[in-house]
């Protein structure tokens, strides 16, 4: 091994390292930042070693040097225009872009290999490796544009599911499977092998279709752990072991990540993946007989009850964040803390589109993060509140989920029917985003606002200044 | 070419060591970070981009100069991109001096 070898499998380690603290750095907000640029550093390390050290490279500069002009600008360009509320399908397509270069690769050294082999095969590790690197990151390809199709709402965000559809998964995927024993054990075919890419691409799309637009947060993340794991297989194939720790890191952080997801909302993975929930739009509506007996408040008197309130407890939602509401939120916060109102957020694990999505609007309009409390440090609290005022939230607020027999049933729910009173803003009367009627809205303690989140706090910010 | 078995061995106890290592480091994250941690674990895998700087390093032919240059582009955007959106979320976690002791007077 001369010196150029153990110098990059130094700059692997070190590299190796930044990346495992910038995930460890994120566990408190005041190291996050840091974190996540000294993994930007250990990154920027690792690609100009390979740029410098690597034999060829200089034959080929322009590749690195144009590939990444364009992949830098269309990145960069994307990651700094896109508006918070659009996050998740942000990272989608991030996520599509890293599965796609995975798959690239593995198709790259499979070519190179087959194509010049003598007829015997190549070692099973090798192709095992190529072919997982090229099933995985295809998959996490089309699967992250659908993905992010039905969070932008380009695609139906309704589970599509035709007749048979779950069979002609099946049906790809064992064909895909055998392809691969074939390509593994029989002949290193190159013909073979790009159907057997066009199946996992194909697969990627018919996995990622039948599921609600509700879920594709958990799809999302579950992507992300199949990137990571594709970048894992290639990083055995090149025998790059800055590729083999970070895909595998973040392939087991990405699985640990998804496991969470569903269990805030009390579903298996294997209910998401295959179960069709969630009609996934604003159409459905509650039946006639439901929608007489909600009972409408005006904004000032909605504002006076929560001014001269000794507790109030804020709900947010994805409506909040569709109507770019929480300015106007903070807003209020701030008038009602000038009078002495002690006001919390109550944070639903699976609130909004992607855990977190609403502590990263609130963080953006400035609400101290102390504020953002979650729901089990929080749930007790709804007792001794004044006002429980629900800002576009609807499942995560929905006491069916403690009775039998709604789809939502056993998904743990902030419990702000304990409050003193209930004020409800919401764009329609329609039922929520996973198309269940919600008893909240028909308690004789809830009160509904009607409209738009942005407007609605606005006037609730007027009347609690003349109040 | 060959693969020896120290080498299997190797990436196998790298695999498995570095599973646990993500596992447990991502087990202490909050939940009001996870969106941030999704992208900020996005934006490690970008690594790829090394993985495609090397077949750039080894192109000869037209395809796989082509595949090089999709790889890399590809790459790029995963890596500059999740570490740009990490960077902005993680921007607005910021905490205001003095807001903790105006909560309760």
């Amino acid at each position: 091994m001369d010196t150029l070898e153990v110098l990059t499998y130094i700059v692997w380690l070190i590299a190796s390292v930044t990346f495992i603290l910038a995930l460890k750095f994120l566990a408190s907000p005041s190291t996050a930042r840091r974190g996540n640029q000294l993994g930007a550093a250990g990154m920027a390390l690792v690609v100009a070693w390979t740029f410098v050290s690597t034999e060829g490279m200089l034959e080929n500069w322009w590749i690195i040097v144009v590939g990444g002009a364009i992949g830098s600008v269309a990145g960069y360009l994307g990651a700094k225009r896109v508006p918070m509320t659009a996050m998740p399908q942000m990272v989608a397509i991030f996520n599509g872009a890293g599965g796609g270069a995975a798959a690239v690769v593995a198709v790259a050294e499979f070519l190179e290999f087959a194509g010049h082999g003598n007829g015997s095969l190549l070692p099973l590790p090798f192709v095992i490796a190529t072919l997982a690197g090229a099933i995985i990151g295809s998959v996490a390809l089309t699967g992250s544009v659908v993905a992010w199709g039905k969070l932008q709402g380009v695609i139906s965000g309704r589970p599509v599911q035709y007749p048979g559809s779950q069979i002609v998964t099946a049906v790809l995927f064992l064909a895909a499977m055998g392809l691969g024993v074939y390509l593994v054990a029989v002949e290193n075919s190159i013909p073979l092998f790009l159907v057997f890419v066009a199946i996992s691409l194909v697969l990627g799309v018919q996995l990622t279709m039948p599921i609600g637009g509700a879920d594709m947060p958990v799809v999302v993340s579950l992507l992300n752990s199949y990137t990571g794991i594709a970048v894992a297989a290639t990083g055995f194939v090149l025998g790059n072991y800055a590729l083999l720790i970070a895909g595998t890191l973040v392939g087991a952080s990405g699985a640990i990540l998804t496991q969470l997801m569903c269990k805030a909302m009390n579903r298996s993975i294997f209910n998401v993946l295959f179960a069709g929930f969630g009609t996934g739009g604003d159409t459905a509506t509650a039946g006639p007989e439901g929608e007489e007996q909600l009972r409408e408040i005006s904004a000032d008197d909605a504002a006076v009850l929560m001014a001269y309130g000794k507790r109030v407890i804020i709900v947010p939602g994805y409506g909040m964040a569709v109507a770019q509401a929480q300015g106007p939120v903070r807003e209020l916060m701030d008038l009602l803390v000038a009078r002495g109102v002690d006001v919390q957020f109550a944070i639903h694990p699976v609130a909004g589109r992607m855990p977190g999505h609403m502590n990263v609007l609130l963080a953006e309009a400035n609400v101290p993060y102390d504020r953002l409390k979650e729901m089990d440090e929080i749930n007790d609290d709804f007792a001794d509140t004044d006002v429980a005022l629900i800002i576009g939230a609807n499942d995560v607020v929905n006491p069916a989920a403690r009775e039998e027999g709604s789809p939502i049933s056993g998904m743990p729910i902030l419990n702000v029917d304990h409050a003193q009173n209930i004020i409800v803003l919401k764009r329609g009367r329609g039922a929520g985003f996973a198309g269940i009627p919600n008893p909240l809205f028909s308690n004789e303690k809830t009160t509904m606002l009607f409209g738009d989140a942005k407007p609605s706090v606005a006037a609730l910010v007027a009347g609690v200044k003349q109040a | 070419m060959e693969i020896s078995a120290f080498e299997l061995l190797s990436a196998l106890f790298i695999l498995v060591l570095a599973a646990f290592v993500g596992y447990e480091v991502v087990s202490k994250v909050p939940t009001m970070l996870h969106t941030p941690l999704m992208s900020g674990a996005n934006a490690v895998h970008g690594v790829i981009v090394v993985g495609a700087m090397l077949v750039a390093a080894s192109s000869e032919g037209p395809i796989r100069i082509a595949l090089a240059l999709l790889g890399v582009i590809l790459g790029t955007i995963n890596v500059v991109g999740g570490f740009v959106v990490t960077d902005r979320m993680l921007e607005m976690f910021k905490k205001r001096p003095g807001e903790q002791t105006r909560e309760r007077n």
